[in-house]
């Protein structure tokens, strides 16, 4: 399960177009963090039962993964992409060499299991 | 009370449907239980997977069977 903070930032907007890409290349799923974040309950338990899940926030403020706290879904694993270097701003022109970075990541933090 | 058990006929969404029938009938509550095989209505719940067990409209379980104990429990016996 890939869960991406969708955020209205560049780097929001990155972690979208990752899990996207991610998913068209069956490298996981991206499921919909705002039926979490709206307490629907078949969101929240797939969140809960899943055996695999990685988290992506834009920036450092963290919403996906406060979403998932006030859902009582535990945190798995995660990625901050700020923390990879790439600067948070509001231009949503979105460069293929971060999104190759941040799928690169991704796949990192899932292949070191 | 009722139960669905969303699947579309796996053998892990057999056996669900039959936890759940044998928790119920154990527990002897009363309890309205229904398959839902349909994936556009399975999708109507937001679930990751099947099987998923749904009590009273809430999600109790997805993607794993869930043990006659576990649904024991959620139905409060």
């Amino acid at each position: 399960m890939i869960l991406s903070c969708s955020g209205g930032s560049n780097v929001g907007q990155l972690s979208n177009q990752a899990a996207v890409e991610l998913t068209r290349e069956g490298v996981g799923k991206m499921f919909c963090l705002a039926g979490i974040g709206g307490q629907l309950s078949g969101f929240v338990q797939s969140a809960r039962d899943v055996p695999e899940m990685v988290t992506i926030d834009g920036c450092s403020v963290g919403c996906a993964k406060a979403i998932l706290e006030k859902a009582r879904v535990p945190l798995k694993s995660y990625l901050v992409l700020t923390d990879l270097g790439i600067e948070k701003n509001k231009n949503f022109e979105l460069s293929s060499h971060d999104i190759r970075r941040v799928k690169e990541a991704v796949k990192a933090l899932l292949f070191e299991k | 009370m009722e139960i669905k058990v969303l699947g579309p006929g796996c053998p892990k969404c057999r056996q669900t449907e039959k936890n759940v029938r044998e928790a119920v009938s154990e527990s002897g509550v009363d309890a309205e239980i229904e398959k839902v095989t349909d994936i556009l209505k399975i999708g109507e719940y937001g679930v990751f997977g099947t099987p998923a067990v749904v009590i009273d409209g809430e999600v109790k379980s997805v993607g794993k069977i869930p043990t006659k104990e576990e649904i024991k429990r959620w139905i409060g016996k």
